[in-house]
């Protein structure tokens, strides 16, 4: 735990000059259960974003991207876990925050999307009541006014007789147009960062990229920063400006979006780039799947989580736990956490 | 198919998804289509109309007694004067089972409407707020669940004296431990709901998130039970009444006391006991049906 933190000052890297909008610290999540190892689900994660800026995390199922979220906004249960390490805000620490204040925090400052639009919207509540609810609580806006509002916004997500679907039910939306009223939800204060998790992984292809499409547009028009958790490197490809690979806990490769694809240099990437199929390949050859899965994994502290499953695994990864520090190809802000990262005049085309 | 015939289910297709106006309406919906629910609430309805309207439907009064046409042992069946035939003090079995219905209807309603108020009210405490409130609401609930209903019913009938109130009061403390058990569990699943996040997620307050979000979302189950416990309600005041455990009064018509009374002529007169049995099996059934049939209605899993 000890190593990270000694980089810090040598290497500045990726960390941005001035005060970021969002400054992740040594952020450390453990689950504890009765009679159960605890987990360590997110473990010692470090993160800048700068406002206006997008950051992607990027990671398998279980290696933390969510929990890492759901931390910083302070909201996980109290009981069997254990958050340490520091998330400030505009200068403000959100781990420390008195719960009220946390909740004006939310919803006005942070915003947050979820995975299953299906599943995030309250079944007997109309979509104009959901939205109206956070106009009031935020911006103190009533009645009618806030009922313009919420037409006004479900318009801005692409929603058409915005008017009339202010009294529809969620059941009565289709998935997409769900995920649209969810954004508008989440944009409906006017945040400065919004977190959207896995906002597309429920919806088909089609209407993922129309979502993503507008997640773009809207981010870009306010001004909003927004941390894009994903486990789709496409999407991320499209849209950030700083991509973070998530493994076992803990930030592997961080990278801008350029480099990371032309030039990945953790075998973790690299493989996960290897795994996305591809158009411009013949028809029929096998995609090429990581070896293993999530689970074969070595704590840290005892060397490489990834090496059980790492193709370019060393002697020197297993003992103790890999740095992270700046990648042989000397990209500014272009950080590995490998001993043997992959050669980095590998041609790796971007998708 | 001709257009106009085409058009006609594109518009009848569309107009569901127009005219939906809630869950509520949704609900009422399917029910409307479901048999079942058909006959369960025919004959729901059968029986409160005849107890409201007991005194209009029943040719005589439940205590009108014709002691000239009995005898020790023989008793006037089925006739055009008595249609279901006189009971073994002379009195016309049809007004005393129709009369019978109040009783049974009054029993079930207030006992449940006690039971249900307190049973939601622990719930909705042991589910709105969780933690050491939840373990001290649910141990109190636990207690109450591990007395057996009979027992608790010769204790209340002990203490308060053989009447139709400590029935009631009987019935309805059975209640409470199902409906404070069923809200609470109910509200805690909707409490870890998606939606239930994310309305935290954008700040809204905790006491919000559990009256206007997880609190709607867990009452379809407890309205299914609603149903379900009228209809074990009336069961168990036969039952009772049966046992001896009812009122004192012998004439007050209550169906498990009639069907008690008719035991030591159960020989001469079998038809007597069919009817209070009769009646009960028909009330009981429709609230049962009834409740199955809301209870699929209201499945979230049918709500897609």
């Amino acid at each position: 735990m000890t190593a990270p933190v000694a980089h810090r000052e040598s290497v500045p890297g990726h960390l941005l000059v001035g005060t970021p909008l969002l400054k992740v610290r040594d952020l450390t999540v453990t689950f504890a259960s009765r009679g159960r190892r605890p987990v360590r689900a997110v473990d010692g994660i470090d993160l800048d974003v700068a406002a206006g800026s997008t950051v992607g995390i990027v990671g398998e199922s279980g290696s933390g991207k969510s929990v890492t979220s759901l931390a910083a906004m302070g909201l996980l249960g109290k009981r069997g876990v254990t958050v340490t390490g520091s998330v400030e805000f505009d200068g403000e620490d959100l781990l420390n925050m008195p719960e009220d204040e946390l909740r004006s925090v939310r919803g006005r400052e942070i915003a947050m999307i979820f995975q299953d639009p299906m599943s995030s919207l309250n079944p007997v509540l109309t979509v104009g009541r959901q939205i109206t609810e956070i106009l009031e609580r935020h911006k103190g806006l009533k009645g009618q006014a806030a009922k313009d509002r919420a037409a006004e916004l479900l318009a801005s997500v692409g929603i058409g007789d915005s008017v009339r679907r202010l009294r529809s039910f969620p059941h009565q939306l289709s998935g997409g147009m769900r995920q649209r009223v969810m954004i508008a939800m989440a944009l409906a204060c006017e945040p400065r960062l919004l977190i959207a998790d896995e906002p597309t992984t429920a919806l088909d292809v089609t209407i993922s990229a129309q979502i993503l499409e507008l997640l773009r547009v809207l981010v870009k028009d306010t001004g909003t920063a927004l941390i894009l958790i994903t486990h789709d490197l496409g999407v991320v490809a499209g849209l950030c400006d700083q991509v973070h690979v998530m493994y076992s806990g803990r930030i592997v490769e961080s990278a801008p979006r350029r480099p990371l694809f032309a030039e990945p240099q953790h075998p973790y990437t690299t493989g996960l780039l290897a795994s996305v199929p591809r158009l411009d390949q013949p028809r029929g050859l096998p995609l090429l799947p990581i070896p293993g899965s999530p689970s074969d994994t070595l704590p840290w502290a005892q060397g490489c989580a990834f090496s059980p499953r790492c193709t370019r695994r060393v002697d020197a990864c297993v003992g103790h736990p890999p740095v992270i520090g700046p990648a042989p190809s000397r990209v500014p802000g272009h950080l590995v956490r490998c001993v043997n990262p992959v050669p980095y005049d590998v041609e790796e085309p971007t998708p | 198919m001709s257009v106009a015939q085409f058009e006609a289910v594109e518009s009848s297709a569309v107009s569901p998804q127009e005219a939906a106006g809630g869950l509520g309406r949704d609900a009422l919906r399917r029910l409307r289509r479901s048999p079942t629910a058909i006959v369960g609430a025919v004959l729901v309805t059968l029986f409160v109309l005849v107890a409201v309207f007991a005194p209009l439907l029943a040719p005589y009064e439940p205590n009108f007694q014709r002691l000239d046409l009995i005898r020790p042992g023989v008793y006037p069946g089925p006739s055009s004067e008595f249609l279901l035939g006189l009971d073994q003090l002379g009195r016309d079995e049809l007004s005393r089972i129709i009369y019978g219905a109040r009783y049974s209807l009054l029993i079930g309603v207030v006992s449940l409407t006690l039971g249900a108020a307190v049973g939601i009210a622990l719930g909705l405490l042991a589910g709105a707020f969780g933690g050491w409130v939840d373990s001290l609401v649910m141990r109190i609930v636990d207690v109450m669940l591990a007395i057996p209903s009979l027992l608790l019913a010769i204790g209340v009938a002990a203490l308060l004296g053989r009447s139709i109130t400590s029935v009631m009061i009987a019935i309805a403390v059975v209640n409470v431990p199902i409906f404070a058990r069923l809200l609470r569990g109910s509200m805690l699943a909707q409490r870890r709901s998606d939606y239930a996040l994310a309305a935290r997620s954008l700040g809204v307050p905790r006491s919000r998130i559990v009256l206007q979000h997880v609190l709607p979302n867990s009452l379809s189950p407890v309205i299914v039970q609603g149903t379900l416990a009228l209809a074990t309600a009336i069961i168990e005041a036969a039952g009772l009444a049966y046992l001896g455990l009812g009122s004192a009064d012998p004439s007050i018509p209550e169906w498990g006391r009639m069907l008690a009374d008719t035991q030591n002529s159960l020989a001469t007169a079998p038809l007597l006991a069919l009817w209070p049995g009769l009646a009960i099996v028909l009330s009981v059934m429709g609230f049962y049906l009834l409740g199955e049939a809301l209870r699929e209605a209201l499945d979230p899993k049918l709500r897609r």
